[in-house]
């Protein structure tokens, strides 16, 4: 795989010919590969998107589709960990406000994170350090971009535990994580993402460690922050009702490629693949009166080495049959334009695909 | 913190009164049981008819069970006197019995020896503690490569081989064979240098094998939390690695090695018995080694309460330590 491996660019010029970036978040053709004994695993396949400041991105797919390694590549922490294994191997284009980071010295896009792109992670007790008290690792993420002192960076972390609404935040900032409820834990975790006032927050499922009753508070609180501090964010999630909350674009991914991608309410109510179709079939609403049984999306997500030829869906698409020739067995479906801004990587017809979404999937919904 | 310490200085004067009272069950109620003549046993088994008298009584052996364990508690904390008719013998506190072959108090015995185990296991640990977490750290950080493979192959040497093998090794090497030490044990108060020369040896033999373990559980261990999330979230920080490594991976994996430590200083510190032996140091190792070769009951009985102890003691630091380090225990 030596064509994935990536030679030393200088920082921010386009690699090769590409055109320079137009989006303030630009990923162009991202792939990370994982060698292993069994095989190389192409969590993320070939993914290009672009985000703006102010806007939030809904990246949803199933486990395994490539969504949280999507995330660590652009934070730049796919190889993170992997002491003595083979190495992760990424390739693409990743531009974050006019720099190109997979090219860029790791130590200047070690000092981008935290301070320019922070992230957000699932299971917060298990993110922060048990050892450590929350304020002093908001302190600790605050002093490694800001030459402040001690007693300074404190009132700081002070402040964003009050903005993110903890009680009492100048006597719980010396609690330690197992100190706090799930709840308060997240916004802790969001409190120390945000100190550095990144332009770019990724949150990795950041509620499917929390009660319920907790998710949506944690879901307004991210959409207040960002409003207010004016960040791009990546919401990644297997949950359609929390892109529905806060997203403006939705990225469907599956087996490492981006199968849809489109507004949030074309992709909720046009939906153009089969795959969306089956994740919207399989989600429990309360709005309809008259709700059929749950459809669930039969089979189990592909294997990231022995990737299905042809569509990577094909084995569990009911509607693999429809064109014809074998060929979504047989040629890898690109994404092609369905709408505006909207496209899906599907080999049936645009006809075929409104057809059976008007009349077969719409009305089960 | 304050409530965790007086819990655990609590736990463990409760500890030492079990611990005596063991003790005092293992030489005195199992040997009653089992039929054994615990007089003549405590003064040997030559001993004429008129001496074993004279202990029995000096112990209170025929008195009721309740008054000798008060006796033998008493001793411990006061001091105790033995008495048979006009020949008294008086044992200042702290009492950890009476030498009736030898006339003398144990604990004597014990004080002069026990600062050369002492210098013994503190010296080796210092050395262990840092080749070993250094050894291991390293491994962790470049697993499967050479460096990895083969500290891995001296640290499971290091555990294979046995002290008198090592130990042997490196007298016969250093000592007869370049005389660059001159394998004479010298206390610290007579000379520093003189001391460390003796001790340098005995503490690299002791080194070696614990090192190992020491390498192996900070491998393991330190593997283990890198791949935890808040290492994760550290880097996502933005912290550089040695920070990410030094600071926030180091703090948690020092947890099990201060475990070890706890127990490993306290079993030495009641004796090093193989150490104390290969290199001729007149440590409390040593001083029961010849107690059991000579059947001397009492010095075996001082040794046991002293290394239960020195159990005691270590565990406690370590306990204290514990919290500072992990928040959480200070909870539990």
């Amino acid at each position: 795989m030596t064509e994935l491996s990536k030679t030393g660019a200088a920082l921010g010029e386009p690699t090769g010919t590409s055109p320079a970036p137009t989006s303030f978040l630009e990923v162009r053709d991202l792939k990370v590969h994982f060698p292993t004994d069994d095989g190389l695993v192409k969590s993320v396949d070939g993914l290009s998107f672009q985000l703006e400041k102010g806007k939030t991105l809904g990246i949803v797919g199933e486990s395994g589709s490539g969504k949280s390694v999507t995330s660590l590549g652009i934070m730049g922490l796919h190889t993170a960990g992997q002491y003595g294994k083979r190495k992760a191997q990424i390739s693409g284009e990743i531009w974050l406000n006019g720099t190109e980071l997979l090219s860029a010295d790791p130590d200047h896009v070690r000092k981008l994170r935290g301070r320019d792109m922070a992230m957000i992670f699932q299971d917060p007790l298990s993110a922060l350090h048990p050892y450590y008290t929350i304020g002093h690792q908001i302190v600790e993420a605050y002093r490694i971009h800001h030459k402040v002192d001690k007693k300074t960076a404190k009132r700081r972390a002070v402040e964003m535990l009050d903005r993110v609404g903890i009680p009492q935040p100048d006597k719980r900032v010396d609690s330690y994580p197992h100190e706090f409820s799930g709840g308060m834990r997240q916004r802790a975790m969001i409190a120390m993402s945000l100190v550095n006032n990144p332009e770019l927050l990724i949150a990795d499922e950041p509620t499917t460690a929390l009660d319920v009753t907790v998710q949506a508070q944690i879901l307004d609180l991210i959409r207040d922050l960002q409003k207010e501090f004016g960040s791009a964010v990546i919401i990644i999630t297997h949950d359609l009702g929390v892109v529905a909350e806060l997203a403006d674009d939705i990225l469907v991914m599956y087996g490492g490629r981006c199968v849809e991608r489109g507004p949030a309410e074309k992709v909720f109510y046009e939906p153009r693949h089969p795959y969306t179709w089956g994740l919207l079939g399989s989600m429990p609403r309360l709005d309809r009166e008259q709700q059929e049984r749950l459809i669930p999306v039969k089979g189990s997500p592909p294997s990231l080495i022995n990737v299905p030829s042809g569509c990577a869906f094909n084995p569990r698409c009911p509607y693999a049959d429809v064109p014809k020739d074998n060929v979504t067995r047989t040629v890898r479906p690109e994404l092609s334009e369905v709408g505006s801004r909207h496209w899906a990587a599907c080999h049936m017809t645009q006809e075929q695909r409104e057809r059976i979404w008007t009349e077969e999937i719409a009305p089960k919904l | 913190m304050l409530a965790y310490l007086i819990r655990r200085l609590f736990a463990a004067a409760v500890m030492l009164v079990v611990i005596i009272l063991v003790v005092f069950g293992i030489f005195f109620l199992v040997p009653k049981w089992a039929g054994v003549d615990i007089a003549s046993s405590f003064v040997g088994k030559q001993a004429d008819p008129a001496a074993v008298e004279a202990v029995r009584q000096k112990l209170g052996l025929s008195d009721p069970i309740y008054a000798q364990v008060w006796e033998f508690f008493k001793g411990i904390f006061a001091g105790r006197t033995y008495a048979a008719g006009g020949d008294v013998t008086h044992c200042s506190a702290p009492c950890f019995g009476y030498s009736f072959r030898s006339e003398q108090a144990i604990w004597p015995v014990l004080t002069d020896r026990f600062p050369v185990t002492l210098g013994l296991a503190l010296g080796a640990a210092v050395l262990w503690l840092i080749f070993g977490i250094a050894a291991g750290v390293l491994s962790a950080l470049k697993r499967g490569s050479i460096w990895d493979r083969g500290a891995m192959v001296v640290a499971l040497s290091g555990v294979s081989l046995p002290i008198y093998f090592t130990g042997l090794l490196s007298l016969s090497v250093f000592v007869f064979g370049l005389g660059w030490f001159d394998g004479q044990y010298t206390p610290l108060e007579e000379s520093f240098t003189g001391w460390f020369g003796g001790m340098i040896l005995p503490w690299i033999t002791l080194a070696f094998l614990y090192a190992a373990m020491y390498a192996r559980i900070t491998r393991a261990t330190m593997l283990e939390i890198l791949g935890e999330d808040y290492i994760r979230t550290a880097r996502a920080k933005g912290l550089k690695e040695q920070t990410v490594i030094g600071k926030h991976a180091m703090r948690s994996t020092m947890t099990p090695i201060l475990t070890m430590l706890g127990m490993d200083l306290g079993a030495l510190i009641g004796g090093a018995i193989l150490t104390e032996t290969t290199f001729n140091l007149p440590g409390l190792g040593q001083a029961v080694l010849n107690a059991i070769k000579n059947q001397d009951l009492p010095v075996i009985l001082g040794v046991t309460l002293i290394t239960s102890l020195a159990v005691l003691i270590a565990n406690l630091v370590v306990d204290v330590l514990y919290a500072v380090i992990d928040p959480r225990v200070r909870l539990a």
